[in-house]
């Protein structure tokens, strides 16, 4: 089985990824090979090692220009304006630069998708795992894989052509580009993400678990509910997390069937705005490195800045676990 | 896995609970499945009669209300290649620094955390950054190398986690076995280890350029424009992209409604292009699963 590290075995005395260094095995430097080779080794190696270093420099990168980009809008409106200001006027005289609706509409179309997406996604990994017929799970597992393939543009597209009209008659609605289409789309793009994850986490649940569950005379379905999701339950978390943060930072879908309207919504079929949505449509009018501009990369910042935050708590979830095994 | 507690016969309260909630869980998956399909039928049906040889091989007419896709289907081309070209070097580094050298320290753990974010930085904000740094402090511009710069750094996550695998995947023995015979580490991995991971790592290739092909948000102020007259003749010229080109098509300009068959064909031949891709790897792998079964 290859799982990755992060869903690893959660009460496995010694997890299998703990591997012994390479160096062990390797000869000692210099003893019978030449000088020569290894003088070798050692430019391989480092070049190796500064190739890695790239990951390092790309992140710092995009921090750095994130930043440098962004701050100078704090000079003609305050940190407490821009994510406390409901008004988001970019181009009127004067401009308003409140991005409060922005992030509002960009946490309501996450949580409300992800009340779709995590059910749907956890039930699927819990049907591939437990109780799918390998031959079943051979078929469901790449069409899981292909619906994440898929990119967001026509997804986006199906749910402005084909979602949007079938809301619009089925609620009577005045649009259907709204809040409502646009979760359901999006949680099309973080089942997928939820779905592997959530599963991984559940194959590496060892099976004696259930065995003895079973042997004590407890259902499938009680194993399953009582022994084995609890079992996996930080990796499903990491799942739900890592999903969540995939909605919050997804651009074409929302750009394409929330409507983009910058309001506070109030019902469910109110069109929104979510922060990708604005800064995808808008960066081609700015004018550059104007006010406008400046405040595109400040709303950058505050997303990248969400999606670090997911990132970080779906790390330190996962390792928590791996530490309790 | 050898567990499956398909048949196992539960009777009363127990069994009906049972029932309801395996067959909850049917539904759940089924729904993906059949959004999948979905989504596939409907771009296709609607899509399959937009496509014809002309629309494969000719540039747009009368403002993109007529003719072929050309352009754009050259231009998704070459950004997803150059991308390719970009993130394969360093991801297949990466992964082979990490794999075969890394032990436990620090710096290591900084990479390890630098990819999962990177892995997590939204696509509208690598649209930001490649704006920021490679259009105008490296003095690029809008073009074909700042789009497939970005589309590189983009995808380089995805690289470095499949190759990282298929190095795993390559047992221990082959390592010990070339170092017993004297090779030395570097050429244990030139010639035992890298070869025996080639074929996964090139799985995690194609799956990488279907992802870069399928993109837009990191495309949009990088390197895709709405049209260009002509088809790119350096990297320094301005694209147009498959993504970029359905996104436009169906919100800005004035002929939204005339141009839908466009739309729908632009979409079927991405769809086509990036399941393509995806489906060779998934392929290309369940064969690797089943051969190292062996």
């Amino acid at each position: 089985m290859t799982h990755s590290e992060s869903t690893a075995a959660p009460h496995t005395p010694a997890p299998p990824s703990e591997r012994v260094p390479r160096e062990t095995t390797a000869p000692e430097r210099g003893s019978l090979t030449g000088r020569r080779t290894a003088v070798g080794e050692w430019v391989a190696e480092s070049t190796l090692l500064v190739i890695s270093l790239v990951s390092i420099l790309v992140l710092g990168l995009i921090m750095l220009f994130l930043i440098l980009e962004g701050t100078p809008t704090f000079s003609f409106v305050s940190v407490k304006e821009f994510i406390g200001g409901v008004l988001w006027y970019p181009t009127d005289e004067p401009p308003a630069f409140g991005i409060l609706a922005l992030i509002v509409g960009s946490f309501a179309v996450t949580m409300l998708s992800s009340l779709i997406s995590v059910p749907s996604g956890v039930m699927t990994a819990i049907y591939l795992s437990e109780i799918a017929p390998p031959r079943v799970a051979e078929w469901l597992k790449p069409a899981i894989e292909l619906l994440a393939s898929l990119p967001s543009v026509v997804i986006g597209f199906f749910g402005m052509v084909a979602v949007a009209p079938l809301m619009q008659n089925l609620f009577d609605i005045p649009t259907g580009l709204n809040l409502f289409t646009a979760s359901i789309m999006l949680a099309f793009m973080s089942i997928p993400t939820i779905c592997t994850i959530s599963e991984d986490a559940l194959r590496s649940v060892p099976i004696t678990y259930r065995e003895a569950s079973l042997a004590l005379g407890a259902t499938p379905f009680e194993t399953i509910s009582r022994v084995t999701v609890p079992a996996a339950l930080s990796g499903i978390t990491t799942a739900i997390i890592l999903g969540m943060s995939r909605a919050i930072g997804e651009t074409m879908v929302v750009l394409m069937v929330a409507g983009g309207a910058a309001m506070v919504p109030e019902s469910l079929f109110d069109p929104i705005r979510p922060m990708p949505a604005s800064i995808a449509s808008e960066m081609g009018e700015a004018p550059f490195r104007g006010e406008h501009y400046h405040a595109l990369f400040a709303t950058g910042i505050t997303l990248f800045l969400f999606t670090i935050v997911f990132n970080v708590l779906a790390m330190s979830v996962s390792r928590r676990y791996r530490l309790k095994g | 896995m050898t567990f499956s507690i398909q048949r196992s016969i539960v009777s009363g309260r127990r069994g009906t609970t049972q029932k309801l909630w395996f067959s909850l869980f049917r539904v759940a998956a089924a729904i993906n499945v059949l959004a999948l399909f979905a989504v596939i039928l409907f771009i296709i049906t609607r899509g399959l009669s937009a496509i014809s040889w002309e629309f494969l091989t000719q540039m747009p007419r009368n403002s993109m209300t007529e003719g072929g896709i050309l352009p754009c289907i050259v231009g998704t081309a070459s950004l997803a290649l150059g991308a390719l070209a970009i993130s394969f070097p360093v991801g297949v580094g990466t992964a082979i620094y990490l794999n075969e050298y890394a032990g436990q320290g620090r710096i290591v753990s900084v990479i390890r955390f630098a990819i999962a974010n990177l892995a997590g930085v939204p696509s509208v904000v690598f649209g930001l950054f490649g704006l920021a740094f490679f259009c105008t402090v490296l003095k690029i511009g809008v073009s074909l190398l700042a789009g497939a710069l970005t589309l590189g750094v983009m995808s380089l996550p995805v690289i470095i986690g499949a190759a990282e695998e298929a190095l795993k995947a390559v047992p221990d023995t082959y390592r010990e076995a070339s170092l017993g015979l004297g090779a030395s580490k570097w050429q244990t991995i030139c010639r035992v280890v890298v070869p025996s991971a080639l074929p996964g790592i090139l799985t995690g290739a194609i799956l990488a350029l279907g992802r870069a092909a399928g993109e837009t948000a990191p495309i949009m102020f990088t390197g895709a424009v709405f049209f260009t007259p002509d088809l790119p003749t350096s990297v320094f010229d301005e694209v147009m992209a498959l993504p970029y080109h359905i996104y436009v098509l169906a919100t800005a300009g004035t002929h939204i409604g005339e141009t839908r068959h466009l739309q729908y064909g632009t979409a079927l031949v991405l769809i086509a292009l990036v399941l393509g891709m995806n489906l060779c790897a998934i392929i290309l792998r369940s064969r690797l699963r089943k051969r190292s079964r062996v």
